[in-house]
């Protein structure tokens, strides 16, 4: 028996997995939700036939987001996620003592329940006493929010389908609003690579450029995801990602990582030069 | 249950059937199909050109319907509640014209209020009848044209018992509707015929708890934009008249001026658009006045905006108020209107129906879902946020009384010459000035230019409202009558 899954990564090229059994299937009021049980990625969430992580590469995903952020500003307290259903970037955050309050705003809570049952490696700690979830569109949860978050971690799905909101203007200025004086933004960012992400991508930057005083992009290779070439946007009130990373501080605490380390850390804001100059057209159209 | 089953298209179900048929084409279009154009193909699918077919045999034919075509017009009728409906393909303009020209004649008076839509007094200048305007209140504060006062009416009816007919907005393009029953029985008790713009009121007709209908009301026509609330192609509109008109006499009016060559693809949109209303129209609309009213109390939450609604309601210039509409007063936030609306859409890729003085309007339909609501109510945010003044000078529009000296059409057609607009007062204008916001003609042709219209002209030219209507773009000049009214 052949039995594939597939995504279109664009008309012309897509990603095939081979597939042992369908675990779930649904449809929420947002959007179509899938688990596939994989011999190579082991068990993957889709939703509207996109891939969102597999139990294989999703560590990548996840630390990247994380442990950036918070290796530049270890003091964070109050920290907010935006999306990430599936747990994993709670479980991250959960590694730090020092985080008092994860709130975590997801618009759909069929993915929470989804993710809980099929996919515990990364809704494990979702039970943490520090997280409170907030099934709402995060768009409208950010609006009424102020001076409230050290670090805000924008986990959508691409900026088409319900994750659209996330990846506008009025979001990334309410999300610079709802931060502290010295507080962070990081956000999926798309990849460079083929035309129509690399198109998301140029306007996900050039809003964020817009609303938030330093703005940096970095990346990590990320199997599932189109191209393997992901990208992260780094936007900040006072910290540099570079300058003020706190590596040695970061170390001290143990937190146990398969793919972030401070080295890479400063690598991964090294980018290729194609994208450099993607992202520096869109930096001096401002 | 009515006569007819609503879950029924004919025309939409000829056209399915014409096309499984795969009939070979010998008759226009000359694309076939789309065959002879491939890249309009592209552009708009197979489909879509596959059905852009002319009228035949099987298909009927709009300007005189026996058989699908004829049924859509009867199964709109009965959706509608009108003695008979007209599928229009060109416009709502077209539906307005051909009220005008159904009941008014070369001479003929109507009273009509001066925020008419300019439709209608171009379908003046086309049938040769003289308005009697009604004057509209105004709502100083939030800068907009109200709707007509049965006490003005009346005034205008015992002023002018030769009218044949009276002639009202329902709603508003504000959303703000007059006493439209009461004003049909003044009407009818005068032998007036009462037409209704209902440019903007087409959910009226299916939605729960929405002002009153023309034909609830018993006005004799209406002019409905399906394509704006109703969901159908742009430029498909519905012309309804009641049961004191008389629809053969109706439609050769229309043929004076519509296609012979009418689209299919609007007719059919017109068809499936009006089955989606007859059965789901009215929990489509009631999720559209929740998103709006949602959306009010948000706006009004940010703080600064002033999104308004039913709360205006007066029992007379404000009769009623249509609550899908989502009208948010800026001034609050000392930006004008036209300055939220530029920045919606080029800061925040937000468009918005329109942006006056004091206001936006942004259109919320049974197209629109949450998130996208959302959007709109954090750009609101946002723009507070980031772009807020301390004050901004009111501006108020003075409503000029118009002194129609001349009838449109005699205006429109007569000998006239061009001058520098300092040198034309106490000349009959020929043609329109209007002025957005609030897109009341200042000037309308064949009426007389005083030195208070071209006051106002000046100073709305340099608080940068955009004129338009006459021939000089630049309002520098204007064309006068030759002859001299003194």
């Amino acid at each position: 028996m052949e039995f594939w899954f597939s995504e279109m990564h664009t008309p012309d090229v897509k990603l095939s997995i081979r597939v042992d059994k369908q675990l779930y299937s649904g449809q929420s009021s947002f959007q179509r939700i899938d688990v596939f049980e994989s011999p190579e990625f082991g068990r993957f969430l889709t939703l509207d036939g996109y891939m969102m992580l597999t139990e294989r590469d999703e560590f990548i995903y996840h630390e990247m987001i994380t442990h950036v952020p918070m290796a530049v500003h270890p003091g964070a307290r109050r920290v907010l996620v935006v999306g990430a259903g599936d747990g994993g970037v709670v479980r991250e955050l959960a590694k730090y003592d020092g985080i008092e309050q994860i709130d975590m705003v997801e618009i759909d809570e069929q993915v929470v329940e989804v993710c809980k049952k099929y996919l515990p490696q990364t809704a494990g700690r979702l039970k943490d006493p520090r997280v409170r979830i907030y099934y709402e569109d995060g768009l409208r949860f950010i609006r009424s929010r102020e001076d409230l978050y050290d670090l805000i971690i924008v986990d959508s799905t691409d900026p088409f389908g319900p994750g659209e909101g996330l990846f506008t203007k009025e979001f990334y200025g309410n999300c610079y609003r709802a931060l502290t004086e010295d507080g962070i933004m990081v956000n999926q960012h798309e990849s460079p690579f083929y035309g129509e992400d690399a198109k998301a991508c140029r306007r996900a930057h050039k809003r964020i450029v817009d609303s938030f005083p330093i703005s940096r992009v970095y990346q990590a290779h990320i199997p599932t995801y189109p191209s393997g070439h992901w990208l992260f946007g780094f936007a900040s009130k006072k910290y540099h990602p570079i300058h003020d990373l706190r590596g040695e501080d970061w170390k001290r605490l143990g937190i146990e990582t398969r793919y972030y380390t401070p080295k890479l850390h400063e690598g991964a804001f090294c980018l290729p030069a194609y994208v450099e100059q993607l992202l520096l057209s869109v930096e001096q159209e401002t | 249950m009515g006569r007819f089953n609503q879950s029924r298209a004919p025309i939409y179900e000829a056209l399915e059937e014409f096309r499984q048929n795969r009939i070979v084409p010998f008759d226009v279009p000359g694309h076939k199909r789309g065959r002879g154009n491939p890249e309009l193909v592209e552009l708009l699918g197979p489909r879509c050109v596959g059905i852009d077919v002319n009228s035949m045999k099987p298909l009927d034919n709009l300007c005189h319907p026996i058989s699908v075509i004829r049924e859509a017009e009867e199964m709109a009728a009965e959706a509608f509640g009108a003695a008979y409906a007209f599928l229009m393909v060109g416009g709502t303009t077209s539906s307005v014209q051909s009220m005008v020209l159904s009941v008014c004649k070369k001479g003929d008076k109507i009273i009509l209020p001066r925020n008419v839509h300019r439709s209608v007094i171009n379908a003046l200048v086309l049938s040769g009848a003289t308005p009697i305007y009604v004057n509209p209140d105004m709502d100083r504060k939030l800068g907009i044209a109200l709707g007509m006062k049965v006490s003005q009416v009346e005034r205008a009816v015992r002023e002018n018992p030769d009218a044949v007919a009276v002639l009202v907005n329902n709603p508003t393009y504000y959303g703000i509707c007059s006493d439209l029953r009461t004003i049909v029985k003044l009407a009818h008790a005068n032998g007036m015929k009462v037409l209704a713009d209902e440019a903007h009121g087409t959910h009226f007709y299916f939605g729960r708890n929405m002002p009153v209908s023309a034909m609830e009301a018993g006005a004799d026509m209406a002019a409905v934009s399906m394509h704006k609330s109703g969901g159908s192609l742009t430029q498909s509109s519905f012309l309804l008249v009641g049961p004191n008109m008389q629809p053969g006499y109706v439609r050769q009016i229309i043929n004076l001026t519509q296609t012979t060559s009418a689209s299919y693809l609007l007719l059919a949109s017109l068809d499936i658009s009006r089955r989606n209303l007859a059965l789901r129209g009215r929990e489509e609309f009631a999720k559209v006045t929740g998103l709006a009213e949602y959306a009010r109390e948000e706006i009004n939450r940010i703080g600064g905006y002033y999104a308004y609604t039913a709360e205006l309601i007066n029992h007379d210039s404000i009769f009623d108020f249509d609550r899908t509409k989502l009208t948010v007063n800026t001034l609050g936030i000392g930006l004008a209107g036209i300055e939220v609306y530029d920045l919606l859409r080029d800061e925040y890729d937000i468009q918005v129906e329109l942006g006056d003085i004091a206001n936006i309007l942004a259109y919320v339909s049974i197209g629109d879902r949450e998130r996208e609501i959302e959007r709109l109510i954090s750009a609101l945010a946002e723009i507070k946020r980031k772009y807020r003044r301390d004050s901004a000078g009111m501006f108020t529009q003075e409503y000029i009384d118009p002194r129609v000296l001349v009838s449109p059409q005699d205006a429109f057609y007569a000998e006239k010459e061009s001058l520098p607009i300092h040198e034309t007062e106490g000349r009959v204008c020929s043609e329109f000035v209007m002025c957005y916001p609030p897109g009341i003609p200042i000037l309308a042709p064949g009426e007389e230019i005083t030195a208070e219209i071209l006051r106002y002209i000046a100073y709305a030219k340099e608080k940068g409202c955009s004129m338009t209507g006459p021939e000089d773009p630049g309002i520098e000049r204007l064309n006068v009558l030759k002859e001299v009214w003194a």
